[in-house]
Order: structure tokens, then sequence, then C-alpha cells
């Protein structure tokens, strides 16, 4: 007999989440999935990363073989356009006619376009599509100022997707008085409204569009209030409107405001027809969110295969990051008193709103609202979902124990067993507690494998780390950051005994802290902080640098060196120029431009590199650190000297501040860039600091990186002067030298460091660590203590002594080091 | 078994050629050997210049250290941080190479090692 089969309309993240749910329980079925789109399942929560360098592919569920390797037949760009119920078959828009045994709407839902005069000119769109990002994309390329209509959740992303792609300004614009208003009260909105309009968003509320104005492209919106709002461009985004076109064409009872009626196990009024995800109405809800879902997809494939689960509605509480900002709704948001009491807190220096709701009896927690701040949504979320008994404090829920016993974070572990942890893949807490005694599981990865946890929406992250880290706790097992084996501190840690120790060499670094003789981790790390704190020339212990360091110059394929000579701001004389050129020449190298507008030189043989250097510093160049974890360039555009756009002197400022931090070492490569203008040609948002010019003084962002997952700097202050700009940098970087783990880029540690840029710039703008005078003090200290390395080496014969290939035939270069002539210069022999 | 009985001793260069806890490399006819200074053991080793992960002659710049709770002494290479017992030459990651190892000893200030 053959399989019975099961025809998917729709292959979105909810169509997607069934086939792999049915497959899980069962073989048993012919699946053949029909999907309107081009590609297969993507992730539509995370979008907008689309915008931040994310592709298609990133984004994607699946790949293309994941279908075949299960036997799913694919129809890729071909929905179905009729379903003969009588005859249980489909029809698809490229002709294709089959047979269904059950057949499941997972058609999504699409944007909600209001009917508004000029809705359909040029530069309108909608954001619901990866295909809708790149029309978005393509006219965000010329476009100055862009609104959003809707100041709902998807509204602020795609607002965060304008302001990611360089929108100059941009708008947002709700009809009701507050923004989300479904999720967050108007204290809250006005909280997020004050963080939104520090990050330049601007935002009208109370605003109903009345016309698009403009001849065939928008050029204007006109309000109610005939008030007008120029734009170039226009999303919308005020609310989804369920798919239910094919279902009501077959005569399946709709909702009056659309979306297919379903019962508890999602059948629809047609028993072999069931709906599930955004174009289902459960009880006149469509839940417009991924988690219930995929609740949907599980109950759909249990009731296939004869399992017994319902759905019941499903608890809408959700946590996100918006703009940067933290915003999270849980339980009853809305309740007021007297049906409650409410706990709040407001803080408008830094921009946080909490709200709790308690039950009269003090004993249950309601719901609340996080703004600002949200790292005690899961434990709340948990607290309400599993009624647990209120503490007799519970305001600490929201401020922290303030004193008395500190609560340490045992409260994951006291969470039922069979609470719901992760809530889009269904996964309780006995399963991850599971996952770790029993499969040993010691990490976020290894859960995510075993359990799927934290694959969904990722909000369940903090917990699930929680529980791995408190379930290891519980058996015994201690977790910690380490450097490596033979030190049981983490950088950050090892920092600060070394500091307060005043330990000024490895040896006794090993000797009071480590274990063993040390390694090729530990060495550098060390090496690394000694130079932080009492910058040293690092070649006094040339034998715990990394290669590059311990020879300074960068070791090529071949065993030779390159060599780049300080740049400052990329500005050079022709003196300085022929100079290159003259010992590039000398002693065979090979010369690039680098990215970092510098001049690399390759092929230097360890023997020529004092030589070589003797005749750099001779002619006034320095030392580029190309080869250390420290400051590599301060990239410039020409600025106000040349350019007629050019606002400020940028290349004296790149110089300014290059000369200021160089050679000081930090847990990764640091790399700087000032632009005269907001053209940005320095391209200073890629940079671990960006200076941007601006009509009265500078913007400072942080914490960009280029390199394999590129990340755009965030904006710290703006319109500051010269003396802020340093002022802050200085307190910047030294906070992430001193805090950061090794090898963490200022891009990296942003995202892991808890409170993100709204605490680094509470740390470093508003000093609330109460750490910004020492912090300037101890930059100052490494500012003044400058030398440069190469000058050192060459004057000190027992350091020279060093630069020898054969110690026992110190005139002899490596025989091994070959090249190959290439386009008149040369190349290193392929390895 | 005693290596002086079978062994050709060379003399390869003084104790203060070889910076302490660091490597130096030797010329031998064409041969480049690695030799290390482990003062913090009061140990030397001596092994084959050539990493064989990419065919670099790099080992002697590279860093040493200890691994595990045996404390066996290994050289990292500083192309790519391949690891190497240098008492086996076993490489301790997952890859199936070795490099060749030298017996090696200090008389007065001098460097012998043990060549075939």
């Amino acid at each position: 007999m053959s399989k019975p089969t099961i025809i998917v309309a729709g292959n979105g993240m909810v169509g997607y989440k069934f086939c792999e749910k049915l497959l899980a329980r069962s073989l048993q079925f012919q699946i053949i999935v029909f999907g309107e789109e081009p590609r297969h399942a993507y992730d539509r929560v995370h979008l907008s990363e689309y915008f931040n360098g994310k592709t298609a592919d990133d984004l994607s569920l699946s790949t293309h073989s994941w279908y075949a390797d299960n036997g799913i037949t694919l129809h890729l760009g071909d929905p179905i356009q009729e379903i003969n119920r009588a005859q249980k078959t489909i029809h698809s828009l490229q002709g294709v006619t089959l047979h269904y045994d059950y057949l499941i709407l997972a058609t999504g839902s699409s944007a909600f376009v209001p009917d508004i005069p000029g809705i359909e000119k040029e530069g309108v769109f909608v954001y619901r599509t990866i295909e809708d990002l790149e029309l978005i994309k393509a006219c965000a390329a010329t476009a100055k100022s862009g609104a959003v209509m809707g100041g709902g959740l998807l509204g602020l992303e795609a607002a965060k997707a304008l302001m990611d792609l360089g929108i100059a300004e941009p708008h947002v614009i709700e009809f009701a008085p507050r923004l989300m208003p479904r999720q967050i009260d108007s204290a809250g909105s006005n909280m997020l409204q004050l963080k939104l309009n520090q990050l330049g968003l601007h935002i009208h509320l109370n605003k109903s569009t009345a016309a698009i104005l403009g001849d065939k492209k928008i050029d204007a919106l006109r309000f109610n209030d005939d008030s007008l709002l120029v734009v170039d461009m226009l999303v919308i985004s005020a609310g989804i409107r369920p798919r239910d076109e094919l279902a009501k064409l077959a005569g399946l009872h709709v909702g009056t405001r659309g979306g297919v009626i379903v019962n508890e196990k999602m059948q629809t009024s047609d028993e072999h027809i069931y709906a599930i995800g955004e174009c289902a109405l459960y009880e006149g809800v469509i839940y417009g969110l991924v988690a219930p879902g995929y609740e949907m997809a599980d109950i759909v494939a249990a009731h296939l295969t004869k399992g017994d689960k319902s759905f019941y509605g499903y608890d809408m509480s959700t946590k996100l990051k918006l703009i940067g900002v933290d915003v999270a709704s849980f339980g009853d948001a809305f309740i007021t008193e007297p049906d409650c009491r409410t706990i709040l807190f407001e803080d408008t220096h830094k921009g946080i709103y909490k709200r709790i709701n308690i039950s009269n009896d003090g004993k249950q927690l309601l719901g609340g609202i996080l703004i600002g701040e949200a790292e005690a949504y899961n434990m709340l979320l948990q607290t309400v979902n599993n009624k647990i008994v209120l503490p007799p404090d519970p305001e600490d829920l929201i401020l922290g124990s303030r004193g008395g016993a500190a609560s340490d974070g045992a409260g994951v572990m006291n969470l039922p067993d069979d609470a719901l942890i992760c809530s889009c893949e269904a996964v309780t807490k006995a399963a991850i507690c599971g996952a770790v005694n029993e499969q040993g599981i010691t990490n976020m990865d290894g859960i995510k494998k075993c359990t799927k946890a934290g694959t969904g929406c990722g909000g369940c992250v903090p917990l699930v780390k929680d529980l791995i880290a408190g379930t290891m706790k519980a058996n015994g097992q201690y977790i910690k950051n380490v450097v490596c084996e033979h030190f049981d501190y983490s950088r950050q840690e090892l920092f600060d005994l070394v500091k307060i120790n005043g330990l000024k060499n490895y040896d006794l670094v090993l000797d009071h802290y480590g274990k063993g003789d040390g390694c090729e981790v530990c060495k550098p790390v060390v090496a690394s902080i000694l130079s932080s704190l009492w910058n040293d020339v690092i070649v006094k212990q040339e034998v715990i640098q990394d290669s590059n360091d311990r020879f300074l110059a960068n070791i090529q394929k071949g065993g030779t060196y390159s060599v780049v000579p300080r740049i400052p701001g990329g500005e050079i004389t022709p003196d300085k120029l022929i100079v290159i050129g003259q010992v590039a020449k000398k002693y065979g190298l090979y010369t690039k431009i680098t990215g970092g507008q510098r001049i690399d030189m390759f092929g230097a043989h360890l023997n020529d590199l004092p030589a070589i250097w003797e005749e750099l510093i001779d002619a006034g160049f320095e030392s580029g650190h190309a080869y250390g974890k420290a400051l590599r360039t301060v990239k410039s555009c020409v600025g106000s000297t040349w350019c007629r756009f050019g606002l400020h002197d940028s290349v004296t400022f790149a110089i300014e501040i290059e000369d200021r931090y160089k050679g000081i070492r930090a847990p990764h490569k640091i790399k700087g860039g000032v632009s005269g203008c907001v053209r940005e040609c320095a391209e200073a948002q890629s940079k671990d600091f960006g200076i941007i010019a601006t009509e009265k003084g500078w913007n400072l962002y942080v914490c960009g990186n280029g390199g394999s997952k590129p990340q755009h700097a965030q904006l710290l202050a703006t319109d500051i002067d010269n003396q802020t700009v340093i002022k802050y940098l200085d307190r910047f970087l030294m906070f992430y030298i001193k805090t950061a783990d090794q090898l963490t880029r200022t891009a990296t540690w942003l995202n892991k460091l808890d409170g993100g840029m709204s605490y680094l710039k509470n740390v470093v703008i508003n000093d609330s660590l109460g750490l910004a005078e020492q912090l300037e003090e101890e930059m100052q200290a490494l500012v003044n203590t400058y030398h440069c390395e190469w000058k050192e080496v060459i004057e000190s014969p027992t350091a020279r002594k060093r630069f020898s290939h054969f110690i026992n035939a110190p005139d002899e270069k490596d025989p091994h080091a070959q090249f190959e002539p290439m386009r008149e210069q040369v190349r290193a022999k392929e390895w | 078994m005693d290596t002086t009985l079978t062994t050709n001793w060379i003399l390869a260069c003084y104790v203060d050629d070889v910076p302490d806890n660091g490597g130096s490399c030797i010329k031998h006819g064409d041969e480049q050997i690695a030799i290390f200074n482990f003062s913090r053991r009061g140990e030397w080793y001596a092994t084959q210049n050539l990493c064989p992960h990419k065919q670099q002659m790099a080992l002697s710049r590279g860093m040493i250290g200890s691994a595990g709770d045996s404390c066996e002494p290994k050289v990292a290479c500083p192309f790519h941080k391949k690891t190497f017992s240098l008492l086996t030459g076993e490489c301790l990651g997952e890859d199936d190479m070795a490099i060749k190892t030298y017996p090696i000893k200090v008389e007065n200030g001098k460097v012998f090692i043990g060549v075939d």
C-alpha cells in the first residue's frame, strides 16, 4: 500500500517546521511542499539581520538537499491556486495537479496595506520577504530620508533596517498614541521613545496618514492634521493579514477579519485540511509569532500520527532588542489596580522602565513590562508561567537584591522540571538538565544539537546557559572561562591579579597563579597583559611573545617576514615614499599598499630585519606594530584641507589619535578611522573606533569590525569636540583592554558585554562605575611610556643577535625561504 | 639505553646562544635542527626545524610549554600552532604527523647534539 500523501501549502518557517516535526514522529507519509517564494524556508524572525550582512544563505533554515534527503518533494515558486475538496486534489500555478490525503495550509500572512491615496507610488514598500528587502535596499542607496508606517514590533524592526541602510533621517509614524501598543503601556512607550530619539529615530505618534504625495515617486506624506513630512521612501508595516484566499476559495470557514478558522487540533471546517501559523484563526485570535506557529505544527504532526495534543492558545510574552534597546512584555502586562498591585521602576537617566504586576495577596507574579534592561525577563516569565510564590520583597525581582542575602542565580535551578524553557522548540528544564547529566553536554552548542533548545528565536539562550552552569555546579563540575590549562583564571581576572601584585614577568605570574610550564596560549596572553600594564620593551621577554611579536614583524609563507612602518593617518611625504622604495629595492621586497593606508614590504629575511629598520628609522619612520595585538592604523579621508565637502581636518585628527595610541598592547588588534564628513570615505564605521565629522563637532562610533563577521560600529556620542573624543576613547579603549577575553575584538566584546551598548555608554560617558578618571590616568601612563620597539632593538647588540636564522652561522640566510617572480616583483613559493 | 655509545655527538652551539625557555636553529650540513633551552625545567631538547604541516622551517621560532597533567614538554609551530611533543616528536593534536627528535647534552656551557 502506498504511503498517505500530505501536501503542505506554504514553505515558510511554520511549514518547514511542520515537515521537521512530522518526520521526527513518523516516516509513513509522502510529503509534498508547495512554496510561493523562490527560495526554501528561511528565518523571517531575523530578517533585519539581512541588512547587517547576513546573506539569504545565512538565514536559510535548511538546504535543498535536506528536502531530498528526507524524501520531500519541493515545488518552489509554485503556489497552490485551487483546492478541489470533493476529489481531494490541489492545482498549482505551474499546472501541477495532485491528490492529497491531508492538506496543511501554512500560507502565512501578508503585510496589511491600508487604502491610502498614492499607496501605489514608487518608493513605497512592505517588509515581509527577502525580495522586499532587496527592493528596499536598492531604493535606500539613494534615499536620504525614509519613514516607516507603523510603530509596532515589525515597524520598529523595519526602522532599524532603514538606519542600518544609512538613511540619514529615519521616521516612524504610528496611528496609536504609543509605540508597540500590543506589548507595552504608555510609560514604557515614553521611555522607549526617549531611547530611540537618542539613537536618531524621529517618532510621530497619533498621526494618521491621509495621502502619499509625489508625482510618480513618493516625495512626502500628508497627515490628517494637514502637516507634511518630506520623505524619499516609505515602508509599510501596519500589521499583518492572514493569507486565507485559497481557503476562502475552497469554501472553508474563515473569520470576518480574515484567518482560517481551526479547532484545537488545527483542523479547518474540512477535517482533512489543517491550518497552522499566521493564516490560522483560533478562537478569534491570529498568533503572529513563530513559537505558537511551531506549537501548531507539532499539534498537527501529533494528530496525524495518532498522538494526543491540543492547542489552547499561547503565551504571547516576548523579549527582543529593538534598535539596541531591550523591550520585553510578559504575562498580563496591562492588568491594573484594583485587580492587582503594580511595582514600577523608572530611570530616565539610563533609560530604564520596569513594571511588574502582582496579585493582591502579593504571592503571584501576573505579568509586566521591561524597557532598556530586560535581563530578568526569562526568570520573570518562568515565575509567571510556573506560578512560583514570590519572595517577601518582590521588588527585588526587577531591582536586584540590595543588601541582605544575594540571590546567586540559583533561581533557575528551583524551577519545576516541566518548566518550558525554550518555547519555540518546546524544551523543558528537565530535558536540558538531562542532556547535561546524561550526555555530558557542557555548552550551548551541545544543547542546541541535542535538544534544539535556543535554535528558534534565541530568547532562552541566557536561561539555558544558566541551567547548564547550574546543573554542572550541582554535579560538582566547575566551569569558568579560563585562559588555558595552565591558568584557572579568565584574562580579566589575571589582568587584575598581575596588576594588584605588581608582577613584571611571565615566570612570576606562572609561579604565583598558574601550573605546569605554560603554553602558546597563555604566554602571549600574559605578555599582552604585562605590556598593557607596564609597557616595558616586549623583546625583553621574547620567548613568551607570539612569533610576530618576538621578531617584531609578520611571518609569511616560507618563513620570511613583512615589514610595515607606521604612516600615521595615511599621510606620507614624497621623501619618505622614496626611502620605502629604496629599502624595498635594496632588500628585494615585494611592496603592496595595505587596507589601512600604509605600505607593506614582504619577503624580508630574518637576518635582514635589523638593517632594514635601521634605514627606515634613520629616515624618520617608526614601528607600525602590524605584528602586534595593538593599534594598527587610524585611516582617514583627506578632510577639509582639500576636500570641498570636508567639515573638519580629519587627517590632522587621525594623526593625533594614531600617535596617541600607537604601541599600546590590547587583547586583539585595534583599528580606527576618521572621516571629515558624513560621506564617510574613511569607512570609520567598520573600525573598532570611528570618528565622523558633523557640523558641530564629531560623532564617535565604537566596536565596529570588518573581517569574517563584519559589524557596524555603534554610536557612542554625538557632536563632541576633539578633547571629548580623546577622553571617551581613553576610557573606552582602557576599559576594553582591562576586561576583554584574549583575542576578542571590540565588536565581539561588546556583543558579550551584559547590557551591551547602553552599559558601555554608561561606563564611558556617565561614569557609572566611577572608573573614568582611573581609566584616563592608566591610558595616559601608557601614552607617556611609548617607545619604538625597533629603535630599542637596533640600538642593542644582544637584541640584534636574535635576528639570525642559524645561531651557528649568523650570516647565512634560510635557504628554505624561496621566491617566484610575479608582475615584476616576487612572491613566496607556494607551500 | 646509553646513547653515547652509538651516537655521533657534534658541538651545536653555546648555552648562551639559546634564549631561556626558547629556541634557536643550527645548521648541520643541509639539515636544520631546532634546539630548545627549557630552562624552567632545566632540560634541553632538539628536534627537526621543519614543521611537517606546511613544510616550514619554523619550529625553533615557536613557543614551548607543557601539555596535560603529565606536563609533556611541547613546542607550537608559529604558523598554525600545531604542537609536537619534545620527547617523542608526536603531534599532540589530531593530525597524524611527527617530527624527528635528537639526543642532546650540555657540558661546560657547550650544547652537543647526537646525529646519525
